[in-house]
């Protein structure tokens, strides 16, 4: 029990910052931390929902920035061409998400371990070509949003922090559904197939078909991440679908430690802050940023999770 | 007589040039434990592994009661009734026992696309899966992890699983592999247990056990079904006794 109380209690102060900090930062003006927060929950929302698929699923999906340029396309074109009603964007960002993840995963769970891992990278890469080919939404060069979604009164979306707290509910609505489904029937299934796939066959479970309604629903939080990050920095462009960014968001998963709750948050966070400040030190950082990543992987089973438990432990 | 509950018919399947099971034919009656037997290499998990739909034969049928299964895929088979126990342990590793035991309940207690509620709270379930494990001697040890359970304990939890799906008929693949004596001898007598229950198909190198057990033997050697009768006679055959007990003749007169 007390290797829990030391992960809960660093877990209990990290949301406690991501509650307050905006307040301070609202008070003393400071509008610097208040960006670099805003775009850690959004990111760490992305990790969340890569988390369920990959951690909880075990299926390593490769290509799950593609959700991000989805669901920021959605929301970049809709606005261009003259829809601004969030609540058209938003079901639009998470209905094209969800269809996307139905097809490429009808097609990639055909596959296993590096087969899924390529198959998936290779479709999201495909996303940024054709991402990069609409040239009507500025092609190569992205497309800005000149103007955020319009959610007619109820939360004004231009307003730092409260859009800064839609982010913020968002995530942690996120993460209350992902409770709620890796202890459901669906999601014992789910876990119970990462752990021995045979089995879950022997004893009825046809593997796919539960494999594919999680790929979906982790593709669909991914979108909403995707249209979230469209509004922050009022621009979306195929870089958010590089396949560098998957790398990323599957760093924050294992960083923070698969398969836990907030584990993918933390990971985020640490991720996030890192880059944020090795790269105000050196232009170099990722220099830096790779060892101390190498570190974790090679002697933090579990991720910052799992060695919190461990000092609880010991 | 009446429809048997499994019927094996004409079954084939080659390897290359390798014919691994040779047209075998044979039924398993409803209450009855029909032991497979044979020298390793016999084919005796090839057959195992088309009756549970993991292989598909290239000719021959298999049905269940009365219904063809032949090329039904695995998970189709266990909702039928056909529930299996592997030769090699299989289980859930990082989940509990329990767990591991209400997952095969819930596959055949309604649907499991249900993304809310804690199937970990739902009574029926977790009933079963401690009805099951209580059956096998295993109620004590429901909330540990199932890495944590002891070889022996883990065959248990195998053949728990099989039950909790409250199957027609159990094939179990060696379920007294690995087993030291003592842990032997009380499979032996759960199983004397089971079978009053369950119809069921075993697959064993325990010769005593199988013995013990069985209401019928067929003895399987390479591929074909060279015999098939109660103990007693299988025992008196000659073709098994030069067959198969043959080969430890050739063992103990010239090792």
């Amino acid at each position: 029990m007390k290797s829990l109380s030391v992960s809960k209690a660093v877990t209990a102060v990290m949301l406690a910052g991501l509650v307050l900090l905006p307040l301070y930062s609202h008070l003393s003006g400071n509008i610097f931390i208040l960006t670099l927060l805003t775009r850690i929950v959004i990111l760490a929302l992305a990790a969340a929902s890569l988390n369920l698929i990959m951690g909880f699923g075990g299926l390593m999906s490769f290509g799950h920035a593609a959700y991000l340029g989805i669901g920021g396309y959605a929301v970049g074109m809709l606005a261009q061409e003259g829809v601004g009603s969030g609540w058209i964007q938003f079901p639009v960002a998470l209905a094209a998400s969800a269809v996307y993840a139905l097809v490429i995963g009808a097609l990639s769970l055909r596959t296993r371990g590096v087969y899924f891992i390529m198959i998936t990278l290779a479709f999201a890469q495909m996303a940024y070509y054709v991402a990069s080919g609409l040239a009507r939404y500025g092609g190569d060069d992205g497309l800005t949003v000149y103007k955020r979604s319009d959610f007619s009164g109820l939360i004004d979306l231009s307003n730092r922090t409260q859009f800064y707290y839609l982010c913020l509910a968002c995530l942690l609505g996120v993460i209350f559904l992902i409770w709620r489904i890796v202890n459901s029937r669906f999601g014992l299934v789910v876990q119970g197939l990462r752990s021995n796939e045979q089995r879950m066959q022997a004893i009825g479970f046809p593997a796919k078909r539960y494999q594919l309604v999680c790929f979906v629903i982790s593709g669909t939080m991914c979108g909403l991440a995707g249209a979230l990050l469209a509004n922050n920095t009022d621009f979306v462009s195929p870089a958010v679908m590089y396949w560098t960014r998957s790398g990323d968001l599957m760093v924050m998963v294992i960083l923070g430690g698969m398969g836990t709750l907030f584990g993918p948050v933390m990971g985020a966070v640490v991720f996030l802050l890192l880059e944020e400040f090795l790269s105000q030190i050196t232009e170099y950082w990722a220099l830096i940023m790779g060892p101390l990543l190498l570190l974790v992987v090679l002697f933090g089973r579990g991720g910052i999770m799992g060695m919190l438990g461990r000092v609880g432990r010991g | 007589m009446a429809e048997p509950l499994l019927r094996v018919e004409k079954l084939v399947r080659r390897f290359g040039g390798i014919i691994a099971t040779d047209n075998v034919s044979l039924d398993v009656a409803a209450g009855e434990l029909h032991a497979i037997i044979g020298p390793n290499g016999a084919g005796k998990t090839t057959l195992i592994s088309q009756l549970t739909g993991h292989l598909a034969p290239h000719s021959g049928s298999v049905s269940l009661a009365g219904r063809d299964i032949t090329y039904l895929p695995a998970y189709r088979r266990c909702a039928l009734g056909l529930a299996r126990s592997f030769q090699i342990t299989s289980l859930l590793l990082d989940f509990t026992a329990a767990d591991n035991v209400a997952l095969a309940a819930q596959a055949h207690a309604g649907t499991s696309f249900r993304f809310f509620a804690d199937a970990r709270k739902e009574k029926g379930l977790r009933d079963a899966a401690h009805a099951a494990l209580d059956r096998v001697g295993l109620a004590h040890r429901a909330d540990v992890l199932v890495s944590k359970l002891s070889h022996g304990e883990r065959r248990q939890i195998e053949l728990a699983v099989a039950l909790a799906s409250k199957p027609k008929l159990l094939l179990l693949d060696e379920p007294m592999a690995g087993l030291g004596v003592t842990e032997s001898q009380g499979m032996v007598k759960l199983l004397q247990e089971l079978r009053k229950e369950v119809s069921i198909v075993l697959v064993e190198h325990d010769m005593p056990a199988v013995f013990a057990l069985a209401d019928r033997i067929s003895v399987l050697v390479y591929g074909r079904v060279i015999a098939s009768g109660d103990p007693a006679a299988i025992r008196q055959n000659e073709d098994v006794k030069r067959a198969y007990l043959g080969d430890q003749h050739v063992v103990t007169h010239h090792g």
